[in-house]
């Protein structure tokens, strides 16, 4: 009865390939003119492009280039990178409750942010919690691959992400602990919870050629998590290197993670729940959903820092906590359908 | 495809899982594996697969070695349907046997002509073309088998192993794949096959691999392998010879042990643990 239920709702859905790309990306596209368009300050963007173009400096054109373009271009990059990792990790683990955090990088990722904070590079650069953060992922990365590099399995690569990512929460506890100031400690909490305000296009130039190598290798490995659908033996036969695929997708994610994190601190949620809710709409093939959830990330991160935006709230709410409100219930409700599929 | 193993060996965790084996699969044919559970079966063919790299000796194929000819062509060239056929989404059957297509293709995308035939043929030999728009997750075991038989058979490789494919098959279907496998070998594929029942490996195989304790104990036509002798040490079984349309079957009959091996082919009756 219960698998005449899921076999209804599984063939359902299953829109054709190419129309699901087109259909995201143009909703993506759509959410990165709105995002240009909604902030603060009231403002006429068509006059605001037009000054661009013309090279007036007005404060149309001022507010458009250096506050809500980076804001736009980190929402659209940020979100492709939480969707993509997140589908290529599953699809890599065969486990639909893997996230990006499980590799451990974004949670090195933010203690770098938190050491640089706290070592005072932050107050002295602009973009100096993004380079504490990318040294740390950096870290993280090449201790993965060392372990990886003496042949540990899929487990154990995921057991070390694991501890790597609770040692760095526990060192950034320890910061916190040790913080000299309150204030220190809640600005550091904040930045924490994730956000894309107040970032320049510094942020988006540093992150971008580091986001790029991290897609290009994520979307590359389509074939081969196709293959590995059905375990790793039958993916070798398929002529698949299952070793080279596991260092790939570790070493892409590490890149788009640790950079997102960097730039925008944790965004929880979205690698976990955007996979999952695409996947019946690529028929469940673990190969098609790493781009269809790159823009499905997009979507939903843009979507999000609108809302932020827009929602009447003081302080403006941290992106990573609505995502998470947004996320959890989702969760919730991928549970409870496990939980009655194994009944 | 010539497969050749010279003296491979298999230790795990200390202990010896397949002691030292040359063999040479070299033509077109129905070669069945067999023996008791634990004999090394699946290990050896692991290892002619190019899946499990041995520790003492070497494969060949075509006389170059897995790295030589690469994964890449050894994975169009030589088809593997592994023993726990794990699904882990729930994808369409017809995407599922697309899957064996994966080797011929560059990047993931709309299949080809060729790939589209050869999906379709292989879902007719299978006979599961009415199942192709099903989740493969909701299949009962032995369709599943068969989806999985069909992925293998998308390949269109030389030479295809496979491992236990009739264990969960009811009698018409245990038929239906040996009829198709031996199909495929009269059609100038090596199929190479993991069997538990002898009756049906003596009635369908060309040539029987006996394996016992990771020893390969015999190696030859399936008459010459399957002597009372060879029975008695690696089964501990007596199996009855009977004459059938004028070909000659055999039946595993009684275990021994239990009963003198003397007295075993005196067992006449049809539930033998209940004779007095």
């Amino acid at each position: 009865m219960t698998s005449r239920v899921a076999a209804t709702r599984l063939r359902a859905a299953d829109i054709p390939y190419p129309l699901l790309v087109g259909a995201l990306g143009a909703l993506s596209a759509i959410l990165f003119l709105v995002s240009l368009v909604v902030g603060y300050v009231p403002l006429d963007p068509v006059a605001a492009v037009s000054d661009i173009i013309a090279g007036r400096d007005s404060v149309g054109a001022l507010v458009m280039v250096e506050l809500r373009l980076p804001r736009a271009l980190l929402g659209l990059m940020v979100g492709f990178s939480l969707g993509a990792t997140g589908a290529a990790l599953q699809g890599l683990l065969r486990n639909p409750l893997a996230d990006p955090g499980v590799i451990g990088v974004s949670g090195a990722a933010a203690l770098g942010a938190v050491i640089a904070f706290y070592s005072g590079l932050a107050g002295f650069l602009s973009i100096g919690l993004a380079l504490g953060g990318l040294a740390g992922a950096g870290l993280a990365t090449a201790l993965l691959l060392l372990l990886a590099r003496q042949g540990a399995g899929t487990t154990a690569l995921i057991l070390s992400g694991v501890a790597i990512g609770s040692l760095a929460g526990a060192l950034t506890a320890l910061a916190l602990n040790l913080s000299p100031s309150p204030y220190a400690v809640m600005e550091v909490v904040f930045w924490l919870m994730g956000s894309l305000a107040d970032r320049s296009l510094d942020h988006v130039l540093l992150a971008a050629p580091l986001m790029a190598v991290g897609w290009i290798l994520l979307l590359g490995a389509g074939r081969a998590l196709d293959g590995l659908s059905l375990g790793e033996e039958t993916a070798r036969s398929l002529g698949f290197d299952v070793m080279r695929l596991r260092l790939r997708i570790v070493v892409a994610s590490a890149f788009a993670i640790g950079s997102a994190v960097a730039v925008a601190g944790a965004i929880g949620f979205v690698g976990l729940v955007v996979p999952h809710v695409l996947r019946p709409l690529v028929g469940h093939q673990p190969g098609p959903l790493v781009l269809v959830s790159g823009l499905g990330g997009a979507v939903l991160t843009l979507a999000a820092d609108i809302l932020v935006r827009v929602l009447p709230t003081h302080p403006e709410l941290k992106l990573g906590v609505v995502t998470a409100i947004i996320g959890a219930p989702f969760l919730f409700s991928l549970l409870w359908r496990m939980r009655r599929e194994m009944d | 495809m010539k497969i050749e193993a010279l003296d491979v060996s298999v230790r795990a965790g200390g202990r010896t899982i397949l002691e030292p084996v040359s063999l040479t699969i070299d033509r077109p044919g129905l070669v069945g594996l067999i023996g008791p559970n634990g004999a090394g079966k699946s290990t050896l063919m692991r290892v002619l697969a190019g899946l499990h790299p041995p520790d003492t000796g070497a494969v060949r194929y075509d006389g170059l070695t897995v790295d030589r000819i690469g994964r890449d062509v050894l994975g169009r060239r030589l088809a593997y349907l592994a023993q726990s056929g794990r699904l882990h989404w729930p994808l369409k059957v017809e995407r599922v046997v697309a899957l064996g297509r994966l080797p011929h293709r560059e990047r993931p995308g709309p299949a080809a002509d060729c790939d589209r035939a050869a999906i379709e043929a292989a879902m007719r030999a299978t006979h599961i073309s009415a199942l192709r728009n099903r989740p493969a997750s909701t299949l009962s075991g032995g369709e599943r088998m068969r989806v999985l038989l069909a992925r293998a058979l998308a390949v269109d490789a030389d030479v295809l192993l496979a491992d236990e494919p009739i264990a969960a098959l009811d009698p018409y279907h245990q038929l239906e794949v040996l009829d198709l496998l031996g199909d495929l070998a009269a059609r100038g594929k090596t199929v190479v096959v993991v069997l538990h029942d002898l009756s049906l490996a003596y009635r369908y195989c060309d040539r029987l691999i006996l394996m016992s304790g990771g020893r390969m104990l015999a190696d030859d036509a399936p008459g010459a392998v399957l002597t009372d002798a060879n029975l008695e040490q690696t089964y501990r079984v007596f199996a009855h010879r009977v004459r059938l349309a004028g070909e000659e079957h055999i039946v595993p009959w009684v275990r021994l042990g239990t009963v003198a091996p003397d007295e075993a082919d005196q067992t006449g009756g049809t539930r033998p643990w209940k004779r007095t």
